[in-house]
């Protein structure tokens, strides 16, 4: 995770003082003091998000508007930073992709939703400000660009998520997942996208930032909805495999190495104009030199980020960008980047855990089945 | 007779005539979280006071457990590996790391008794 400078004093969400009242243990993420876990613990977190409905505050994340100025295009203006199909999106879908550099590195990685006006862009705490000098240097002569970093921003995650967030606003069962819609929930006007980062169904809610800790509020006091702390934020995506920026993707990883190749489009493969197109063209019709590999160690010992992989002989061929142990799995799991030739499914590598190595297996991911709702 | 010390690392142990046996306090288990792994020395490996002896694995992170005293492990609680998570109910008790033959039972006089590591704990809140 990463952590805040030591200097600047913490920031706060609107949850802030809710989610020290429910007895939340606070740690500094990205700038913000956030709750790591609650008094249930990080296991039992877990568990409840897979089996019920778990509430996470994720109003550090930035939130950007983009709105086209006359005779522009708000979505042919960010497809020139980002490899995804932005144009292709009708109203009311949404899209993951990354902020890429003329090197083909990740500078960040975002969700992007059309409400058909605007597209309304979910980035990383600990970049939203880097995204938005990005933003405004290379688009701003084409599209209005609004950060919107007071609003809150909601996760209910979870099997139970739409039986609950349905009681506040019933249109919300319609939604698909990665679709999103306007909706009013406690007499504020949010947006709801039925996504989220824990490979559960699930939403995310963006609210006007005072609305945030009423409909904070309204959703604990349901019977399936718990709070839900970054430590199993981290578990339960890692479980996902899906990837934490800064640690399995970053400026020195291409979207090609990192597995992500499923979310540029298919004719942004072939006609680019994006940052970096020619290096992830180039990994595309050559292969990357390395890859993002799922691990499972034999037995019961974690093998944590920054571990190195080795081959039978020793050899480094890798190293882990993300490892813990998987409660829904009951085991230990690890992401990382092995050299190509070994990043076959089935691939018997060992990682070094304090000197000593770890037998471990090369597997697909997700660890956990998603379970995602596509209507 | 028995006696019960604290390290300033929060691991305690309880020592029958040369014998004693050592695990994490209640504190450190709730510093921790949920713990999900415990590697634990072998047998017969002798250790300096203050060693890295033991690691627990919690799902935030790996940390290490020293040797609040010089000596030979003498034997590991294999229960742990099957049930990591009783050192969050029962760091005291039934969750034990290992037995320690001391080399030097004046090691325990460094040690810090119940009510003084009551008093530390507080000081760290």
């Amino acid at each position: 995770m990463t952590d805040s400078p030591a200097s600047a004093p913490p920031l706060h969400t609107p949850l802030n003082a809710l989610y020290r009242s429910l007895g939340g243990k606070m740690v500094p993420f990205a700038g913000y003091d956030m709750p790591v876990q609650f008094p249930s613990g990080i296991l039992a977190e877990h568990q409840h998000v897979r089996a019920g409905a778990g509430l996470f505050d994720v109003s550090h994340m930035g939130q950007i508007r983009l709105t086209a100025k006359a005779g522009q295009s708000a979505a042919a203006a960010l497809e020139t930073l980002v490899p995804g199909d932005i144009a292709g999106l009708k109203p009311g879908q949404q899209r993951y992709t990354q902020l890429t550099s003329e090197s083909g590195g990740i500078l960040d990685d975002l969700m992007v939703t059309s409400t058909g006006d605007h597209l309304l862009l979910v980035v990383n705490a600990a970049c939203k400000d880097g995204d938005l000098a990005h933003l405004r240097a290379r688009l701003q002569d084409r599209v209005e660009i609004e950060p919107m970093f007071a609003r809150g921003l909601l996760a209910l995650q979870g099997p139970l998520a739409v039986r609950a967030l349905s009681r506040l606003a019933p249109s919300v069962a319609g939604l698909a997942f990665m679709t999103g819609a306007f909706a009013r929930i406690d007499g504020a006007d949010c947006y709801v996208t039925r996504s989220g980062y824990t490979g559960c169904d699930g939403f995310e809610i963006s609210t006007p930032g005072d609305a945030c800790e009423p409909i904070a509020r309204a959703l604990l006091a349901m019977a399936e909805v718990k709070p839900i702390g970054l430590g199993a934020r981290d578990s339960l995506r890692l479980e996902a495999g899906l990837c934490l920026y800064g640690h399995d993707i970053d400026t020195a990883t291409t979207p090609v190495e990192a597995g992500l190749l499923w979310s540029i489009g298919k004719e942004r493969r072939v006609t680019g104009g994006f940052p970096g197109a020619a290096v992830v063209q180039r990994q595309i019709a050559e292969g990357p030199p390395r890859r993002r590999v799922g691990l499972r160690p034999d037995g019961r010992t974690i093998a944590r980020e920054n571990s190195d992989i080795v081959d039978a002989s020793g050899t480094k061929v890798g190293m882990v960008t993300s490892g813990g142990f998987g409660p829904s799995v009951s085991g230990p799991i690890a992401m990382g980047y092995v050299d190509r030739a070994h990043a076959a499914a089935g691939t018997k590598l060992e990682m070094m855990v304090r000197g000593k190595p770890v037998p471990a297996e090369i597997v697909a991911m997700p660890f956990v089945k998603h379970t995602y709702w596509r209507g | 007779m028995t006696i019960l010390k604290f390290s300033d690392q929060h691991e305690w142990i309880r020592v029958e005539g040369d014998v004693g046996t050592v695990g994490i306090s209640d504190y450190a288990q709730q510093q921790l979280g949920d713990v999900v792994f415990v590697e634990l020395p072998e047998t017969g490996r002798a250790v300096d006071k203050g060693g890295e002896i033991a690691v627990v694995e919690s799902v935030k992170a790996a940390s290490d457990i020293y040797a609040p005293v010089s000596g030979e492990i003498v034997e590991v609680n294999a229960a742990l590996s099957e049930s990591p998570g009783d050192v969050n109910v029962d760091p005291m008790g039934k969750a034990w790391f290992f037995r320690i033959r001391l080399s030097n039972t004046a090691d325990l006089d460094a040690l810090m008794d119940q009510a003084a590591y009551d008093a530390f704990v507080a000081t760290l809140s």
